[in-house]
C-alpha cells in the first residue's frame, strides 16, 4: 500500500526487537515486547489482515504484556548477564 | 559460546533469506496457493454458509477441526499451568485477619475467632500493603461493563466483522485483569470463582465438540452445521452461520477462563491471594 508506512513500521519492529533483547531491565524488555506486538499489529492492519491484527492487538500487546509484567514482579528486575 | 551462537544465527538467517527467493511473489495470482483453493473460498463462502467474513467461515466451518483442536490446545495449556503453578494447600502462618476501614484506610489486625460483621464499613483485605485508591477502583468499575459489552459484541458479530471467539475471549479476560489490578485479587476471585472458571474452561471445549457430535447424531458429518437446521428452525445455510456462533461462544468461554486462570496463578505465585 503505502511503502513509506510499511518501511517506517518495519524499522520500528526491528528496533524494538533488538532493544527487547539488549536491554538489561526486564520490565523495559516487557514493554518493548508490547511495542513490538503493537507494531506487528499495525503492519498486519496495513497489509489488510484485520483479523490477525485484532488478535495481535488483544493477545500480543494487551494480555501477554500484563503476564510478562506479572512474571517480572515475581523475579529480579535486572538480568544477571 | 556467544560468538558461536551469533555465527550460527547469521548463517541460518542467510540460508532462510536465500530460500525466500524461491517463494512465489506476494499476491501472485498464478501461485499454487491462490489458483485453486482460495478462489473457491472467496467465491462460494457466502452462498455456502451465509457468513460475510471469509476468515470466520474458513476457521469455524470449512476448517472447523483446526479451530476445535486449537481450543483443545488452549485448554491443555491452562491445565498445564494449573499443575505447574497452583499451590493446592495454602498454610496460613498466623491465624489473623486484616480489615481495612474504607473511608480512612486504617487497617485492623484481628487474631482469633472474632470477626467483624459484614455490613460494617470495614472490608477484609489480604495484606496491609495492598493499596486502595477510590478513583482507580471507581473508574475501572465504570469501565469494566463497557469492555465486557464490546467483547460480547466481538464474539457475536464475528461473522460480519473482524473478531470472533478468540479475540472476544481475550477481551473478556482483559476486563477481569483490569478489575483485579484496580481492586485486589481477592475481590476479583470472589466474583469469578475458580471452580466456575474451570467449569467454563472445560465447558467451552465440550460445547464445541458437542456441537460437532450433535451434527453426527442428526445424521451429518462432524461439524457439518447444516443438519442442525430443524433444531435451530432455520434454513440449512442460515443454520451453518448460527452453528458458527455457537462454537464461537465455546471458544470465547475457554479463552476467557484461560486468561483469568493464567493471570491468577502468575501474579500470586499460585496461591490466588494477594496479587500484584
Amino acid at each position: 500500500m503505502f511503502w513509506q508506512i510499511d518501511n517506517f513500521v518495519l524499522t520500528l519492529v526491528i528496533i524494538s526487537a533488538i532493544a527487547a533483547i539488549q536491554i538489561k531491565d526486564m520490565l523495559g524488555a516487557a514493554i518493548f515486547f508490547g511495542i513490538y506486538s503493537f507494531m506487528m499489529c499495525v503492519l498486519w492492519a496495513v497489509m489488510g489482515a484485520v483479523d490477525v491484527a485484532f488478535t495481535e492487538a488483544s493477545v500480543g500487546a494487551g494480555v501477554s504484556t500484563v503476564l510478562f509484567i506479572a512474571a517480572v514482579f515475581r523475579t529480579t528486575r535486572r538480568t544477571k548477564d | 559460546m556467544k560468538k558461536v551462537s551469533l555465527v550460527l544465527v547469521l548463517v541460518f538467517g542467510l540460508v532462510l533469506v536465500y530460500v525466500l527467493t524461491d517463494f512465489p511473489k506476494w499476491g501472485d495470482p498464478s501461485s499454487p496457493a491462490s489458483s485453486h483453493l482460495s478462489p473457491y473460498y472467496i467465491e462460494h463462502s457466502l452462498e455456502d454458509t451465509s457468513v460475510p467474513n471469509v476468515v470466520t467461515a474458513l476457521l469455524a466451518d470449512y476448517r472447523g477441526f483446526d479451530t476445535m483442536f486449537e481450543t483443545a490446545v488452549v485448554f491443555t495449556a491452562a491445565m498445564a499451568c494449573f499443575f505447574l503453578l497452583r499451590v493446592l494447600v495454602c498454610y496460613r502462618t498466623r491465624d489473623e485477619r486484616l480489615y481495612r476501614h474504607l473511608e480512612s484506610g486504617v487497617v485492623l489486625r484481628i487474631t482469633g475467632p472474632k470477626r467483624l460483621p459484614p455490613g460494617s464499613s470495614f472490608r477484609r483485605v489480604e495484606s496491609p500493603r495492598a493499596r486502595f485508591d477510590v478513583v482507580t477502583s471507581k473508574v475501572s468499575r465504570i469501565l469494566v461493563p463497557f469492555i465486557q459489552l464490546f467483547a460480547l459484541y466481538v464474539v457475536a458479530h464475528g461473522h460480519h466483522s473482524p473478531g470472533g471467539g478468540f479475540q472476544g475471549g481475550v477481551i473478556l479476560g482483559a476486563a477481569y485483569i483490569l478489575y483485579a489490578i484496580a481492586h485486589d485479587l481477592q475481590t476479583a476471585c470472589d466474583r469469578y470463582l475458580e471452580r466456575v472458571m474451570f467449569t467454563m474452561l472445560a465447558g467451552g471445549v465440550l460445547l464445541y465438540a458437542g456441537t460437532g457430535a450433535a451434527c453426527m447424531a442428526l445424521g451429518g458429518n462432524f461439524l457439518d452445521y447444516s443438519v442442525l437446521a430443524p433444531v435451530f428452525q432455520l434454513s440449512p445455510v442460515a443454520s451453518r452461520s448460527f452453528g458458527i456462533l455457537v462454537v464461537e461462544i465455546g471458544v470465547a468461554m475457554t479463552v476467557m477462563s484461560t486468561m483469568i486462570l493464567l493471570y491468577n496463578f502468575l501474579v500470586s505465585m499460585g496461591r490466588c491471594e494477594e496479587g500484584l
